[in-house]
């Protein structure tokens, strides 16, 4: 091995030290990815209760809650499915964190740390599935908004970039989730921890109501959420309104940050379980 | 980037390891070397260390103190080709319920960056190999502990490692899968892997390994052959059991001179038990012939290695059970 360092095992030296190559680094996390896939398409029931959720949840508001709130010019389905589909994708991130739990309890982890592969490419892998569950999850509700009315009126491109925008946001979210759950480490505390928080951060937002008729401070809170604002440029973008450059740049900005805080931690934690 | 060396690298050395768990010492000094291609059996009870040693081993822990070097590699600064040298089964069968065998060793193949037909194709010998053919492309949840245990080991061995680091790999086992997971062992053994295993059974030891370490709080107190440790923890044990257990009395004095050199007959009179350390290989013939000889009748006779329990009670004169700690590192 004198002229070829990288071998096929992925490995390269470096300044004396075995390492893995990005390209090993990003292989290992798509067959941890289809592993994860392979397990959840395994278990039909949780699927579909996973996908009835969120549909209850369009249905609730749209019927219930919907008449009686104002939403001005917009129809409530309208101003709601922006919201709904960040609420969603939300609570979808919060499995990450419950099923890294189930992963450690089982030895699983033990296992899969101590083969020559990245530690960070079972976060991806797992985040990776997490966020492809989601996406079917957000397409079977639009389906479901669009049969009870919803009118996204934008053009393609915009449909599609808040689409992308909602799925950063879920990833980012997965990451947050598995590293509550890597620190609290069993999965009944990482279910009940991740509500905890996600409850406020969704209902303190402008995903249900107008936040102008909140009570100052939790006006305030809810203004700088980040959810608020990945909802309102999901509504300039989908329904147009109010224009979504400015909360679009406020929730790149919030995503960017949780990003560089969240995936350290967790792959400390990770490191640590 | 070749280094010439003459002697290829110790399998597993281990020096000065110290391990802690906030206040609780999981490891204080341990030190071990294991030559190549033998079994190295660590025996010790609940919250010795063992488990700790093998985490240690794997990378899944930092020692606090001290090294741990595998082929060569330090586990510590270059964990990669540590990982690449050693497979590991532990207590629990690390495998994922929802998938087949198949899809479990195939994944951990593809993990080692094999081509997927080569993966493929290590998988269906790993499962010729450990007797799971059959159940090759059924859930995992539907095997038995036993199918679990060796599918665990499978897809520990799917890389090929010449490190083999086994923790308690029989402990829950009936005892038909345990002698089917020594066969296996003998067997890797015998193609030259070199294999640390953990147990708390001297038996297990004995069968096993050509070398045991006896680790206590975090130390190796005493290591050797199994003869060598049997010889100095003594003796067989011949536990007889009479019919009558008011001739308990006038049965011992007949078995003293076949106890041990600084050992007497234990005698539980009511419940009619005598105990001997026994050195001779014919004693539980010569009790039987004594006793028959005067009339008493025996209920049971049982001659018995002595136990791990043994072992601990002659190194460190106090038996194994330390729950506290045990409990703590649960």
């Amino acid at each position: 091995m004198t002229t070829a360092t990288t071998t096929r095992s992925g490995l390269a030296a470096r300044s004396g030290r075995q390492r893995l190559t990005p390209a090993a680094v990003l292989r290992d996390s798509r067959v941890l990815a289809a592993r994860q896939l392979r397990k959840t398409l395994r278990r039909p029931t949780y699927i579909v209760f996973s996908f009835i959720q969120p549909v209850i949840f369009v249905l609730l508001f749209r019927y219930i809650f919907g008449g009686a709130i104002d939403t001005g010019a917009t129809s409530y389905v309208n101003f709601l499915m922006p919201g709904i589909i960040v609420q969603t994708a939300v609570f979808g991130a919060l499995v990450t964190g419950i099923g890294l739990t189930e992963d450690l309890g089982s030895g699983v982890v033990d296992r899969l740390r101590s083969l020559p592969i990245a530690r960070s490419a079972v976060l991806l892998g797992r985040t990776a599935a997490d966020l492809i569950m989601n996406v079917c999850t957000l397409i079977v509700m639009i389906a479901v908004g669009l049969l009870v009315g919803f009118r996204p009126t934008g053009p393609a491109w915009q449909l599609g970039a808040a689409f992308l925008l909602v799925l950063t946001f879920s990833f980012v979210f997965s990451w947050i989730s598995a590293w509550i759950g890597l620190s609290v480490r069993n999965p009944e505390t990482a279910q009940s921890a991740g509500f905890i928080w996600v409850f406020p951060l969704t209902f303190a937002s402008s995903a249900f109501v107008p936040t102008d008729t909140m009570p100052g401070p939790v006006r305030m809170f809810s203004e700088h959420n980040p959810v608020t604002l990945v909802v309102d440029a999901v509504r300039g973008l989908a329904i147009g309104g109010p224009p979504p450059a400015g909360p679009a740049a406020g929730a790149l900005l919030w995503l960017a940050v949780l990003l560089l805080v969240f995936v350290p931690l967790t792959v400390r934690a990770f490191r640590r379980a | 980037m070749h280094t010439y060396i003459d002697t290829p690298p110790c399998p597993v050395e281990v020096e000065d390891l110290a391990v802690a768990y906030g206040k609780v010492t999981a490891l204080a000094g341990l030190s071990l070397r294991i030559d190549a291609g033998t079994v190295m059996g660590v025996l010790g009870p609940n919250g010795a260390g063992k488990t700790t040693l093998i985490r240690v081993l794997s990378t899944l822990l930092h020692p606090s103190r001290g090294t741990a070097r595998v082929m060569g590699h330090d586990v510590v600064q270059d964990p990669l080709p540590v990982r690449l040298a050693i497979g590991l089964a532990g207590q629990y069968a690390a495998v994922d319920q929802e998938l087949t065998g198949r899809e479990n060793l195939e994944m951990i193949g593809r993990l080692y960056r094999l081509p997927r037909a080569e993966a493929r194709r290590r998988a269906g010998e790993v499962l010729e190999r450990f007797d799971l053919t059959a159940a090759a492309d059924r859930r995992v949840g539907t095997y038995s502990g036993g199918m679990r245990r060796r599918l665990d080991l499978a897809a520990s061995l799917t890389g090929r490692p010449p490190v083999l680091l086994l923790d308690e790999p029989t402990t829950g086992l009936d005892p038909r899968s345990r002698q089917e997971l020594w066969a296996i062992v003998d067997e890797l053994r015998a193609e030259g892997t070199t294999v640390l295993l953990t147990t708390q059974y001297l038996e297990e030891a004995d069968r096993l390994a050509q070398r045991i370490a006896v680790v206590d709080a975090g130390t190796v107190i005493a290591e050797g052959t199994p003869a060598e440790l049997k010889a100095g923890v003594g003796t067989d044990v011949l536990r007889i059991r009479l019919h009558e257990p008011a001739t308990t009395a006038a049965a011992a004095p007949l078995l003293a001179d076949l106890a041990a050199t600084g050992t007497t007959v234990g005698a539980d009179c009511p419940a009619g038990e005598l105990t001997v350390r026994v050195t001779r290989p014919d004693a539980s013939a010569e009790a039987l012939r004594r006793l028959d000889h005067r009339g008493l009748h025996v209920a049971t006779i049982q001659l018995t290695q002595p136990s791990l329990d043994d072992v601990f009670l002659t190194l460190t004169g106090r038996t194994t059970t330390s729950p506290a700690l045990a409990e703590e590192l649960r």
